[in-house]
């Protein structure tokens, strides 16, 4: 409770496509100060694990917090049959550095699957502050494409595709990406999506000098600065990505070291998810 | 009151041991480590006080507790008046009882500390906490007066809580803001099951809460709320949000993924309770050889942990040799017992791996010992040409922990140092900025639980003061 308001009471729940979800969160004091780019954590009970969810979008007047969640494992699978009125047992935020927005002129954002719903606060920052945002959004097929519509409504341009070619172009994001940079004068360019389609969006930008920024979905247990686990190299520096990041140079992470550290848990979370199919 | 025995058989009785788990028993399981006094065991321990007048037990003590009347209450058999005579100046006493290194303090102090036979003054404290909460012994709250002021604390750690809990006894209204989504801090997170049960820091918690702090989890000071914006909304601040942050030695291949820090293997043990995985979600790996970087308490906590849950080989590798290990000598030699190895003169320098970032080994240089150092301490000094290979595939990286920048960025006009602790005076825990105030391990580096209490209680004073002086300016 604060301030008399039931906190970290789910108020919304809408399923965009086939297992993505989106959820509004009352929880003012995390409206209050939520910007572009931060991250909550979340637990769904008293057993659960901590895990950090990029904020899709904040309303500080309703004082709640949106997200959006593809189910992966346990935790985001038990958080997906959770219903309006139900409470999350942890929720706290908001964590990591904002986005750097500034006026660049134009811009490029690139989403892949739920990294759209990262991408759309920084694109709306973006274009409140007078870019010329093209926007990039990609999923596997049709039925996946999510927050179109939203991204549209503060982009100058939206590229759509699908790695079917059910619609928009075909093909991958990092394909749409390169076409853009050899027709446009492309300032900075961000991408949130899954750590290879990120890896591969810097190698694209990178004979173009464009600075990339990524937004890193690390390992994360206190998201406060405090374990670690989350620490990744930038520019042959260790750096912590829920303190210094989540957002980083693209083009200074040791891309190979991350993907390496992502798979740290593969085996316990194969496990967890196994066990929880059974039981549900 | 129940008589002394003579003086002459309080001098020659010998301190009673407290009775442990069986090594084979215990490092196969959480539980505590160290059983607890009988009835009888404390009254015979006791019985060996001098009762000295003054006492020079207290003065090692950082929180001031009353220890000769308390001893003296056990003896008479008035265990929860020994109780209550405990938490007049000490609201953890469960807590000092397991954790505090009374070797270097009040036992050091104890006059028969020089026959090699202090009273256990550690054992008896937890006796007596133990037996309260057994009993639910409870702490008649005179009713003070309200002051109508609000202070608000920062972390929930020993430092936070011992001020919190002096601060609503003298009635000001306390608040207790704590970034993780359980209480307790360091010894909710840090401190292992088998050296403090979480249980006993629930009841220590609930107890604070009864007089009336509040304490509000998930709110991340410097994030979710700026320390300038609780300056504005309390009446004070104390900020006792520790030095969080893991340290790393900057050596090749620390971030390879069986590389953990001390606070990352400790947090998912035991704030997530790791150890009882799938059961809990929250996941943690356990190698076959592991190699644990430093030998101060956190060192000791990782390498048994790490033997609990079922590591063959545990090393404890330490550039210096036992004798100038910062762990309690207590801890060493619990953990030489359950066959943890230790390492010394050894200095890791490169973490080795393979092409999927699995740790294969370490590579480390052999050290001597020079001339004293800054510390006092013969500086090690590494031996060309000794360099070696451990075959090892886990690494855990216990050798300290530093200011977390967060809390600090948000507190605009509270002066740090240069490795980004508060700089407080030392009598009061004030800082640079008029109403906040500062203790624990935020101000000095990663130390000791009574020396955050210790803090608490100066800071409570101080606060209470500063309260009444505005108070007055005000009317």
């Amino acid at each position: 409770m604060i301030g008399g308001i039931l906190t970290n009471r789910i108020i919304y729940k809408k399923e965009l496509a086939p297992g993505i979800f989106l959820m509004d969160v009352e929880a003012p004091l995390v409206a209050e100060k939520a910007r572009a780019g931060q991250f909550v954590i979340l637990m769904t009970g008293e057993k659960g694990e901590r895990i950090p969810i990029t904020i899709a979008d904040y309303d500080p007047k309703r004082g709640t917090v949106r997200m959006v969640f593809q189910v992966v494992g346990k935790t985001t699978a038990e958080l997906s049959t959770m219903k309006v009125g139900d409470t999350l047992y942890s929720f706290v935020g908001p964590l990591g550095r904002p986005s750097k927005i500034d006026k660049y002129g134009t811009v490029a954002v690139v989403g892949g699957g739920t990294g759209v719903a990262s991408i759309y606060p920084i694109a709306r920052a973006l274009n409140e502050a007078g870019n010329r945002v093209i926007s990039i959004i990609g999923a596997k097929t049709r039925n996946l494409v999510i927050m179109e519509e939203e991204m549209r409504s503060v982009s100058a341009k939206v590229v759509v595709t699908t790695d079917d070619g059910s619609y928009g172009k075909r093909g991958f994001v990092t394909e749409a990406l390169r076409e853009v940079l050899k027709e446009e004068d492309v300032k900075k360019v961000w991408v949130v999506g899954p750590a290879i389609m990120m890896k591969v969006a810097c190698d694209v930008t990178r004979p173009y000098n464009v600075e990339t920024i990524v937004s890193l979905n690390a390992i994360m247990v206190d998201g406060t600065g405090m374990c670690g686990t989350c620490r990744v190299t930038v520019s042959g520096k260790t750096k912590f990505t829920c303190v210094d990041g989540p957002e980083f140079d693209g083009h200074s992470v040791d891309w190979d070291e991350f993907l390496n550290r992502l798979n740290r848990y593969r085996a316990q979370e194969q496990l967890a998810f196994e066990l929880h199919k059974r039981r549900s | 009151m129940a008589e002394m025995i003579p003086i002459k058989e309080r001098m020659s009785r010998s301190p009673r041991p407290m009775p442990e788990q069986e090594v084979k028993e215990r490092v196969r399981n959480f539980d505590e480590v160290p059983l607890g006094y009988s009835k009888e065991d404390a009254i015979y321990e006791a019985q060996r006080c001098l009762q000295c007048d003054p006492p020079s037990c207290v003065n090692g003590c950082p929180a001031e507790v009353r220890i000769p009347e308390f001893i003296r209450k056990i003896v008479d058999e008035d265990f929860a008046g020994a109780y209550l005579e405990i938490l007049k100046t000490n609201s953890l006493p469960a807590v000092c009882g397991r954790v505090c290194p009374q070797e270097t303090q009040c036992q050091m102090a104890c006059v028969l500390s020089k026959r090699g036979k202090p009273i256990a003054i550690g054992n008896l404290e937890r006796f007596v906490a133990d037996w309260a909460m057994k009993h639910n012994v409870e702490e008649k709250h005179e009713k003070v007066k309200k002051s109508g002021k609000r202070v608000a604390v920062v972390g929930s750690g020993p430092a936070g809580l011992t001020c919190a809990a002096d601060l609503a006894k003298m009635g000001h209204d306390v608040t207790i803001f704590e970034a993780l989504h359980k209480a307790g801090g360091v010894l909710t997170y840090g401190i292992p099951e088998f050296r403090l049960p979480k249980r006993i820091v629930k009841h220590e918690l609930e107890k604070i809460k009864k007089l009336g702090v509040e304490i509000k989890t998930d709110i991340v000071i410097g994030l979710t709320k700026g320390v300038d914006e609780l300056r504005d909304e309390f009446d004070a601040v104390f900020l006792a949000n520790g030095a969080g942050a893991p340290q790393f030695l900057n050596i090749p291949g620390e971030n390879l993924n069986d590389v953990y820090s001390a606070n990352e293997f400790l947090t998912r043990c035991n704030l997530m309770s790791a150890y009882r995985f799938p059961e809990f979600d929250t996941p943690i790996k356990i190698g076959k050889k592991i190699a644990v970087i430093g030998a101060g308490n956190v060192a000791m906590d990782v390498a048994r942990t790490a033997l609990r849950l079922g590591a063959g080989e545990v090393h404890v590798v330490y550039r210096r040799t036992r004798e100038e290990a910062p762990a309690r000598l207590e801890e060493i030699v619990r953990a030489e017992e359950e066959g943890v190895q230790f390492d010394f003169l050894t200095l890791p320098v490169r973490v080795l791996g393979d092409a999927k970032g699995n740790v294969v080994g370490m590579e480390c240089v052999k050290m001597k010992l020079g001339e004293p150092d800054e510390s006092g301490r013969r500086k090690p000094i590494a031996i060309e040409g000794s360099n070696f290979i451990m075959q090892v595939d886990m690494v855990i990286n216990a050798i300290g922990t530093t200011a977390n920048p967060i809390v600090s960025r948000s507190a605009t006009d509270v002066r740090t140092d240069k490795r980004g602790y508060f700089i407080v005076d030392d009598e009061t825990c004030a800082t640079s900025k008029k109403g906040i105030f500062a203790g624990g391990d935020i101000i000095r580096g990663s130390a000791t639980v009574i020396l955050a209490i210790g803090d608490g209680k100066r800071a409570a004073k101080a606060i209470d003061k500063y309260l009444s002086e505005q108070g007055s300016k005000d009317h």
